[in-house]
């Protein structure tokens, strides 16, 4: 696999509120992420999960209205500190989304490519055949698609689509790389090799997971944060962030076991 | 072998899902014989192909509601007598497009020939062999006009229209009041008559160049007011149905908003795009008013849109109607002429629409 263009960084969330517009969607979470190490976001629908991590890498703010309170640090830098561009930050920060966005004009290779190309980084004909294939294996998805690499990438199977998303995050070589159920649309042997990517790609990124799989939480992640939400309309919070270990096995909260053991939620 | 399986071998047993039905071809019969019995009364009253076929729907309407009633049961009589009205409506209106269509290619076939596309009227010339003055009756001028025309408008108005689309779709705030300001603008300039359009770009080239500022780029000017409009509103929408996750995505990739949108979105969007705009061309092709008032009227040759009055194929047809020359059957029959050009040039830009849209549709096949 190949190593990050920088060093893994640390992420450290402190009092941050998210809104969308008026709405309140996360209160009040701090969280310190660990750099080279793998966090588990866990929790039920509509806690703010995917909005708590859109923060991250100021994904978030492309929708109108939508902004937040607090300090979210990499590395010491504040990601909100006036002057900052968010596309630097996106260029360090990659991202996969809930449901796979392939771009339709595209060809396979092309999609992989993508990050690469869209930023006008001169690359030789040698070596983006080599990133592709190198990214392409990093998802599992080589071996399907090494023959039809020019075909439109829209023609996958969704499956087969979120693994070349991705190819896709993975091939820019990001420092932290955000994952949103990237394997909510998956069959469990790919789900095997996104989780043995993540593993992987633990020695060179930093990364955050949301997951809905207890199981898949408790398999690839070193900590696991759980939030909830105390009712519709109501903001999510962060309940618990602990060892994962700790989490699944011996939770401070009552609200958390009930949650992992499959109580409620 | 369990009773069920049993029947299911044999189905010599009555079906009990099937219900009373008419034969296949009843409808068909039904029509036929509307139609004779229509016929029969025409031959009372008097032929009239209007009159026949309203008859025909008369009788077949009643009939086929009543036999299928008895027949068959509620629910599909009403289906029967429902689908013959829709196809009655389908029909009809059908009917104005296949006269329209039948009445400008009868006409206009006669004098549709090489001579009337490649030469331009008003040119006279002495025929070697009699001798006399013919004076020759092409529609050359007008074609080029058109092109001329229609062509520069595009040019003024495509950029102008995928940028104000850019901007309300990708930049503008919702509530910002910029947006509100060039959408109630747009929204005035679609409801702008055409004449005004023409009575806008005739002044505007009076104030600046004096009287009779007759050329093609006035009428180009007229053109765009009336096309601007609709280019952004099918730009907009074109850019609207684009996917947020597909700029998500690009802007995860740290591309910025300006890369997304110009790698991202309008190639995503350009078979729709190219389609509105072409549809948008088609429509001021046709205009007639704006391009009368703008760059009047004329039987000579003349390219060059900066000055002189410009032809143009649907002001060819009104003039030769309403101001026709000393031969009067002969400027008539240019007029046909110049309207079969026009309707063939719309075709044929709704055909160039849908190859462009097949060319640059997203493609999904394997
Ligand atoms: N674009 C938006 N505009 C307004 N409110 C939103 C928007 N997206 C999400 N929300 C609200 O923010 C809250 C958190 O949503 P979020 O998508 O972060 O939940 P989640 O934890 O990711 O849920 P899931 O597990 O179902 O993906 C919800 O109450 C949701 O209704
Ligand atoms: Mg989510």
């Amino acid at each position: 696999m190949s190593k990050s263009n920088g060093v893994a960084k640390s992420i450290s969330v402190k009092d941050l509120n998210v809104y969308y517009g008026e709405f309140l969607a996360v209160h009040d979470v701090s969280i310190d992420i660990a750099p080279r190490s793998v966090t588990a976001f866990i929790g039920p629908s509509g806690c703010g999960k995917s909005t708590l991590l859109r923060t991250l890498n100021r994904m978030h703010e492309v929708l109108p209205g939508a902004h937040v309170t607090g300090e979210v640090l990499v590395d010491g830098d504040d990601l909100y500190g006036a002057g900052v561009d968010p596309v630097t930050v996106r260029r360090q920060i990659g991202m996969v989304f809930q449901r796979p966005n392939p771009f339709p004009t595209m060809s396979i290779k092309e999609n992989v490519l993508a990050g690469v190309r869209l930023n006008n980084r001169r690359i030789s004909r040698s070596a983006a055949d080599e990133l592709v294939e190198r990214s392409l294996r990093g998802a599992n998805l080589w071996n399907e698609v090494k023959d039809r690499l020019d075909k439109p990438g829209q023609g996958l199977s969704g499956g087969q689509q979120q693994r070349l998303c991705i190819a896709r995050a993975i091939a820019v070589e990001p420092q932290v790389l955000l994952m949103d159920e990237p394997c909510s649309a998956l069959d469990p042997i790919s789900t095997l090799a996104v989780e043995d990517l993540i593993n992987e790609l633990k020695d060179s990124y930093t990364v955050v997971i949301v997951t809905h799989n207890m199981q898949q939480a408790a398999r690839v992640s070193d900590m696991t944060a759980f939030f909830n939400i105390a009712g519709s309309g109501k903001p999510g919070k962060l309940i618990e962030y602990a060892q994962t270990t700790t989490i699944f096995n011996n939770p401070a909260q009552k609200s958390t076991e009930d949650y992992v053991s499959g109580r409620f939620g | 072998m369990t009773a069920a399986t049993e029947a299911f071998r044999h189905p010599a047993v009555r079906n009990r899902l099937t219900t009373r039905q008419l034969p296949k071809r009843a409808g068909l019969y039904t029509l036929i014989g509307a139609f004779i019995l229509a016929a029969a009364v025409q031959g009372l009253t008097g032929f009239n192909w209007f009159a026949l076929l309203a008859l025909t729907c008369v009788f077949y309407l009643p009939a086929i509601y009543l036999l299928s009633r008895v027949k068959e049961n509620r629910r599909k009589a009403l289906d029967r007598l429902i689908r013959s009205l829709v196809t009655v409506a389908f029909l009809l209106a059908l009917a104005p497009l296949i006269s329209t269509l039948w009445t400008v290619v009868s006409k206009g076939l006669g004098i549709l020939n090489w001579e009337f596309i490649s030469t331009s009227g008003g040119a006279a010339r002495i025929n070697p062999d009699t001798l006399e003055l013919v004076s020759s009756s092409g529609a050359l001028q007008a074609i080029v006009g058109t092109l001329q025309i229609t062509g520069l408008a595009t040019l003024f108005s495509v950029p102008i229209g995928l940028l104000t689309a850019i901007y309300l779709v990708e930049y503008a705030q919702p509530a910002f009041w910029l947006r509100r300001t060039v959408n109630f603008l747009v929204d005035v300039m679609t409801g702008i008559p055409s004449i005004v359009a023409g009575l806008f770009a005739f002044s505007l080239f009076t104030l600046l160049l004096g009287p009779k500022a007759f050329s093609g780029l006035s009428a180009a000017v007229a053109l765009s007011v009336l096309m601007i409009p609709t280019v952004v509103r099918s730009c907009e929408e074109m850019l609207r149905l684009v996917p947020a996750d597909l700029r998500e995505a690009s802007y995860a990739l740290g591309v910025t908003k300006y890369v997304t949108i110009v790698r991202i979105v309008i190639p995503t969007a350009i078979a729709g795009i190219a389609t509105g705009v072409t549809l948008a061309i088609a429509r001021v092709i046709g205009e007639t008013a704006p391009i009368f008032m703008a760059a009047s009227f004329t039987d000579s040759f003349n390219a060059n849109p900066l000055s002189g009055p410009m032809q143009t194929l649907p002001v060819m047809a009104y003039t030769g109607y309403k101001f026709p020359g000393q031969n009067i059957d002969l400027s008539n029959s240019q007029a046909w002429g110049a309207a079969l050009l026009l309707v063939l040039l719309v075709i044929v830009l709704n055909l160039v629409a849908r190859i462009i849209a097949m060319i640059f549709a997203p493609k999904t096949s394997r």
